[in-house]
């Protein structure tokens, strides 16, 4: 597992039914690209999340595959629409077979 | 350490500009490919897809990309000047409330960022833009 993996993810508290709310996810991840080399010149073998869900209820809202050409720190920002009160999870898959999750209630009414 | 003759620094050179010539055509390529995978060889035509980057960016280690288009399925984001050319696939789920999303890419030169989407419909539609870079994003 890599160090210091910490997801981040800024969800509204509330909503009203139907409601297309912006979340805001961040994760801190080195996303080794595999270009790099270290000083002796080795190539630094790549090490990155190659995949992140975020699904309300267990339905997908978006489904992202990430190449090494994503920045370090992974971030998103995308909407969801909100039909009632439920939690929306949010799942990191690492190249080392690692998952990263974290979730967030909504509440609608 | 060994002296070069005449000789060996116009090879050397002929070399270089060869491999100057070759590279590009390889991205390229490499690019179209990805595109052909994506598309499975349908045409794609312009219009309804948004791709929002800046004109400069200072830092290719984190450049700040939005991608729309209202009715997609799928985005693919491609950089065709990066050793791999992909970037990122966003599939959009029932539950997705606008088939847009923001995120923050590395590039490794000035070049051309696309955007395909691959619509509801089973079309496909393209967006380019020129994103220059002062320094390069690919480490080395």
């Amino acid at each position: 597992m890599a160090d210091n993996v910490k997801p981040r993810v800024r969800v509204p508290s509330s909503a009203t039914a139907g409601e297309v709310v912006t979340i805001k996810t961040l994760i801190s991840h080195q996303m080794e690209s595999g270009q790099r080399k270290d000083d002796a010149g080795n190539v630094i073998p790549r090490s990155i999340i190659n995949r992140f869900v975020a699904a309300y209820n267990g339905e997908t809202v978006i489904d992202v595959t990430l190449e090494p050409a994503i920045s370090t720190n992974p971030y998103f920002e995308f909407q969801a629409k909100i039909p009632e009160s439920g939690t929306m999870t949010f799942t990191w898959y690492d190249d080392d077979g690692s998952v990263y999750e974290d979730s967030q209630e909504i509440t609608v009414g | 350490m060994t002296t070069l003759s005449r000789r060996d620094t116009m090879a050397l050179g002929l070399g270089a500009l060869a491999a100057a010539f070759v590279l590009p055509k390889v991205a390229v390529a490499a690019t179209d490919d990805a595109i052909a995978a994506f598309t499975g060889g349908a045409s794609v035509g312009q219009g309804g897809i948004t791709l929002t980057a800046p004109e400069i960016a200072e830092n290719g280690n984190t450049v700040p990309i939005e991608v729309s288009a209202p009715g997609a399925e799928a985005i693919m984001v491609l950089a065709a000047g990066n050793p791999n050319p992909d970037v990122a696939t966003f599939n959009f789920g029932p539950l997705s409330g606008a088939q847009s999303a923001s995120t923050r890419i590395r590039l490794a030169e000035t070049q051309d960022v696309v955007a395909i989407a691959r619509m509801g419909d089973g079309s496909f539609v393209e967006a380019r833009q020129e994103v220059k870079v002062t320094i390069g994003g690919c480490g080395g």
